[in-house]
């Protein structure tokens, strides 16, 4: 039973993951990586590990996915009042 | 067309290289002789019912401060990389709707005392300080999303930070003159097993690890914000 979910899990995160690079948008890909992390974090929870798990879930899916938009909205701010150019 | 081609192949190369790994994967039959005596000694002799803290930072104490170290390089890198002007523009940014805001500012306390919380019972449950200091880092962010005009007071938290850094290895040294061996927790008693205020300085020592990460993390996320605030301007 816990191993068919881990593999189901798995699966999906293996989903989310090719999706996060064959999408165009980038918000898209920062979220699907944001949802891998928090996949991992359940299965954590079922390998028992209730620490890691709530590291990954803050860290993976929190502070990194926040700092990748942050991030996002400089760059679009940027090509936006500069038509593109990088300083 | 080709490139994508190339990406897969790739991928399931790699899943190729790494099957032996998983395949050879036995479950342990019994602990091998160093994860035993971990196991005993930190029960026995530390009074602390997570063995995973007591691992990491009595025995492993020495990288926990190397980890913390490299957190400190890594905001101090950020601090230096993001040049931090007096005003920030607050005019052109997006507004959160009030239930928003209002939501965030009830949650944010709530948060924080749950990261406290984790924090401080390090040694009883699971988690410890990186993980109390995440969480209060991340109330801090929800707060910092939310909130838009909320101006966080950096000197504050550059005090916090460098303060609970300071004590940390204050008590590894008064460890090493008491005991004789660095981050060693045992001069403090060590107390009822399970009681809030056993372990020796293991609930000091992951306090403090748990508000320098809060500060830190949330030091770096406010960082970053201000300098995407300044370009909207």
């Amino acid at each position: 039973m816990i191993n068919i979910a881990i593999i189901i899990l798995g699966i999906v995160m293996i989903f989310s993951a090719i999706y996060a690079f064959r999408t165009k948008k980038i918000i898209n890909s920062i979220i699907a990586s944001g949802a891998i992390s928090l996949i991992v974090s359940v299965i954590f929870i079922i390998l028992s590990a209730p620490d890691v798990a709530m590291t990954e879930a803050s860290i993976g899916s929190g502070l990194t996915t926040i700092v990748f938009l942050f991030a996002l909205g400089k760059a679009r701010s940027k090509i936006d009042s500069k038509g593109g150019k990088d300083d | 067309m080709i490139r994508t081609v190339l990406i897969y192949a790739t991928l399931i190369l790699m899943v190729i290289i790494f099957f032996p790994l998983l395949s050879e994967i036995k479950p342990l039959s019994q602990l091998n002789p160093l994860a035993k005596r971990y196991v005993e000694d930190s029960t026995k002799n530390l009074n602390s019912p997570n063995i995973v803290t007591s691992i990491v930072v009595t025995y492993r104490g020495l990288d926990t401060l190397g980890e913390v170290t490299v957190l400190f390089l890594a905001t101090t890198g950020i601090g230096f990389l993001i040049k931090r002007r007096k005003k920030n523009g607050e005019k052109g940014a997006f507004q959160a709707s009030e239930i928003l805001q209002t939501g965030s500012l009830f949650l944010f306390p709530i948060i924080i005392l749950f990261g406290t919380y984790i924090f401080l019972h390090g040694h009883l449950t699971p988690g410890g300080g990186f993980q109390g200091g995440v969480l209060i880092a991340s109330a801090s962010v929800l707060l910092i999303m939310a909130n838009v005009n909320i101006k966080l007071n950096h000197t504050v938290l550059h005090f916090i930070e460098s303060l609970s850094g300071f004590l940390y290895v204050i008590i590894g040294t008064i460890g090493l003159f008491l005991l004789g061996s660095f981050l060693d927790p045992k001069f403090l008693p060590l107390g009822k097993f399970g009681s809030l205020f056993s372990a020796g300085a293991i609930p000091i020592i992951y306090s403090l690890i748990g508000l320098k990460v809060g500060a830190e993390l949330t030091n770096i996320v406010d960082s970053l914000r201000a300098e995407g605030m300044e370009d909207e301007k």
